[in-house]
C-alpha cells in the first residue's frame, strides 16, 4: 500500500512539474520579455517553452510588407545568451544576433511579405553534461501601427 | 514592393512584368515549412486579432460594424468549438473596433470576448477590472492595445499551459478569419488593381500554410480535424494564387537600427478567383459564426 502510495505522488509530481515550468515561462514572457518590445505594440501572441542548454526552438511567421517590426528573444538569468537566427524561405540566413553581441531585439521592415523562420538556440554550455542548465525562453513580436 | 498581375479569366497569364525580375526569384511554396527539424519546439505563429485589425486598418480600410459578429449571438455559442473559433472572432472585432477609436463597441465586445473565455474555463484572463480599466482608458488608444495584447495573451498561454493548445490554434483560426471576412467585404466589388486591401488579403496565402500547420499538430482533437476538412476548401482557392519574389537582401540602417529587408513580390491572380477567394471566407464565417 505504501509503495502504491509512493508510486502515485512519483506520477503526480512527474505530471505536475512540466506544467508548473510551463506556468513561470508565462509570468517570465510577461515581466521580463515583454517590456523589451516597448515602444513596439505587442501582438498578443505566446511562444514560450522551457529549454536546456543545447536545444534549438524554431518559429514560422509571416511577416507583412510596410510594418515596422520588433522580435524579442530571452532566455532565464541562469541560461547563456540565447543566439537566434532570421532565416528566408531560400534559407538564407538574414540576421543573426550572434553577430550583434547576441542583442535580444531586432527591428526590421519587408518591402513585401515573406515567410520567414526564427531559429533559437540556448549555446551548449562548456562544462560537463551535469553542468546543463535548464530554463525559459519566450519570443515575442511587437509592431508599430502606421 | 509588392506587383500584383491580374489575369483574365480564360486569358494567358501576364508574363512581362515577371520575366523583368526572373533572376534569383523563387516561387512560394511550403519548402521552408517541410524542413525536417531536430528543434525540441515548433511554434506556428499566425497574426494575432490585433495584427490583424492593424493590417487591414493600414491598408487604408473603413470601419463599418455591419460587419462585426453581432454580441447578441453569444448565447448561442455552448461547445468548446463554437467559444474558441468566437474568442478569437470577438478579439479580433474587439482590435478593428478599438483601432478605430470606437470605444462604446469596443467595450462591448471585450465583454463578448469574456463570455466566450469564461466558458472556456480560461481563468482570470479576461475579468471585471480588465472592463473597468477600459472603461477608465477610453480616450488612450496605446493603453486600450495593451489591454487587448495582454488578455489575448492570457487566454493563450492559459490555454498552452493547461494541456489545451487545440483550443488555442483553434481560437487563432477563428480570429485569422475573421480578419479575412471584413478585409474581403471591404473590398467588396470594388476593382481589384492597385487594392492595397486585396494584396493584404493576397498575403494571406503565406499565412494559410501556416494554419495547416498549426492545424496539423492538433489533428488529434476531433474539432481541429473537422476544421482542417473545411479549410481544405480555401485551399484549392489559394493553390489558384501564385506569389513568387525576388532574393532578399537585408539592408542595416545604422542611424535608426532598423533593418529593411529588401525585395520585390509578384503575385498572379485572377478576379474570377480572387472572387472565389470572398465567397469562401464568407461561407466559412458564417459557418464559425452560426
Amino acid at each position: 500500500m505504501k509503495k502504491l502510495f509512493h508510486f502515485t505522488v512519483a506520477v503526480a509530481l512527474l505530471t505536475l512539474v512540466p506544467l508548473a515550468a510551463n506556468a513561470q515561462c508565462k509570468g517570465f514572457a510577461k515581466k521580463l520579455c515583454k517590456v523589451e518590445l516597448y515602444p513596439y505594440t505587442h501582438d498578443g501572441n505566446y511562444h514560450a517553452a522551457v529549454l536546456t542548454t543545447g536545444e534549438e526552438a524554431e518559429l514560422y511567421k509571416t511577416f507583412y510588407s510596410d510594418t515596422d517590426y520588433r522580435i524579442s528573444i530571452c532566455g532565464a538569468d541562469n541560461l547563456p545568451d540565447i543566439e537566434f537566427r532570421i532565416i528566408d524561405s531560400d534559407r538564407n540566413i538574414l540576421y543573426t544576433n550572434k553577430d550583434n553581441n547576441f542583442s535580444r531585439i531586432w527591428d526590421f521592415r519587408l518591402e513585401a511579405s515573406q515567410q520567414l523562420k526564427i531559429f533559437v538556440k540556448v549555446p551548449a554550455a562548456d562544462g560537463l553534461p551535469e553542468e546543463a542548465k535548464q530554463g525559459c525562453v519566450a519570443i515575442m513580436f511587437g509592431f508599430k501601427e502606421k | 514592393m509588392i506587383v500584383v498581375l491580374f489575369s483574365g479569366c480564360g486569358s494567358d497569364k501576364q508574363k512581362s512584368r515577371s520575366d523583368e525580375i526572373k533572376l534569383d526569384e523563387t516561387e512560394l511554396d511550403a519548402s521552408l515549412l517541410d524542413d525536417v527539424s531536430s528543434a525540441k519546439q515548433i511554434f506556428y505563429s499566425l497574426p494575432s486579432p490585433l495584427e490583424t485589425a492593424m493590417l487591414i486598418k493600414s491598408a487604408g480600410a473603413t470601419y463599418d460594424e455591419e460587419l462585426l459578429n453581432p454580441v447578441e449571438n453569444t448565447s448561442n455559442y455552448t461547445t468548446n468549438r463554437s467559444m474558441a473559433l468566437n474568442l478569437g472572432i470577438y478579439t479580433t472585432d474587439l482590435s478593428f473596433a478599438s483601432l478605430f477609436d470606437q470605444t462604446q463597441t469596443s467595450i462591448r465586445y471585450m465583454n463578448a470576448a469574456k463570455q466566450m473565455a469564461d466558458g472556456l474555463g480560461i481563468l482570470d484572463a479576461i475579468d471585471n477590472n480588465t472592463i473597468e480599466r477600459l472603461e477608465e482608458n477610453v480616450n488612450n488608444r496605446d493603453v486600450i492595445m495593451d489591454i487587448i495584447s495582454e488578455t489575448f495573451m492570457s487566454s493563450s498561454s492559459f490555454l498552452t499551459e493547461n494541456e489545451r493548445p487545440a483550443l488555442a490554434s483553434i481560437v487563432l483560426v477563428g480570429g485569422w478569419i475573421e480578419g479575412l471576412y471584413i478585409a474581403s467585404n471591404l473590398v467588396g466589388d470594388a476593382p481589384i488593381e492597385d487594392n492595397k486591401l486585396v494584396e493584404r488579403i493576397v498575403d494571406q496565402k503565406l499565412s494559410f500554410e501556416i494554419v495547416l500547420k498549426l492545424l496539423e499538430d492538433n489533428k488529434d482533437n476531433s474539432d481541429v480535424a473537422g476544421l482542417m476538412a473545411d479549410m481544405n476548401d480555401l485551399k484549392t482557392t489559394f493553390d489558384k494564387i501564385t506569389i513568387t519574389h525576388t532574393k532578399i537582401q537585408a539592408v542595416p540602417d545604422e542611424e535608426s537600427n532598423v533593418t529593411v529587408l529588401k525585395s520585390e513580390s509578384t503575385v498572379d491572380m485572377s478576379l474570377e478567383v480572387f472572387r472565389e477567394l470572398q465567397e469562401k471566407v464568407k461561407v466559412l464565417r458564417t459557418n464559425f459564426i452560426s
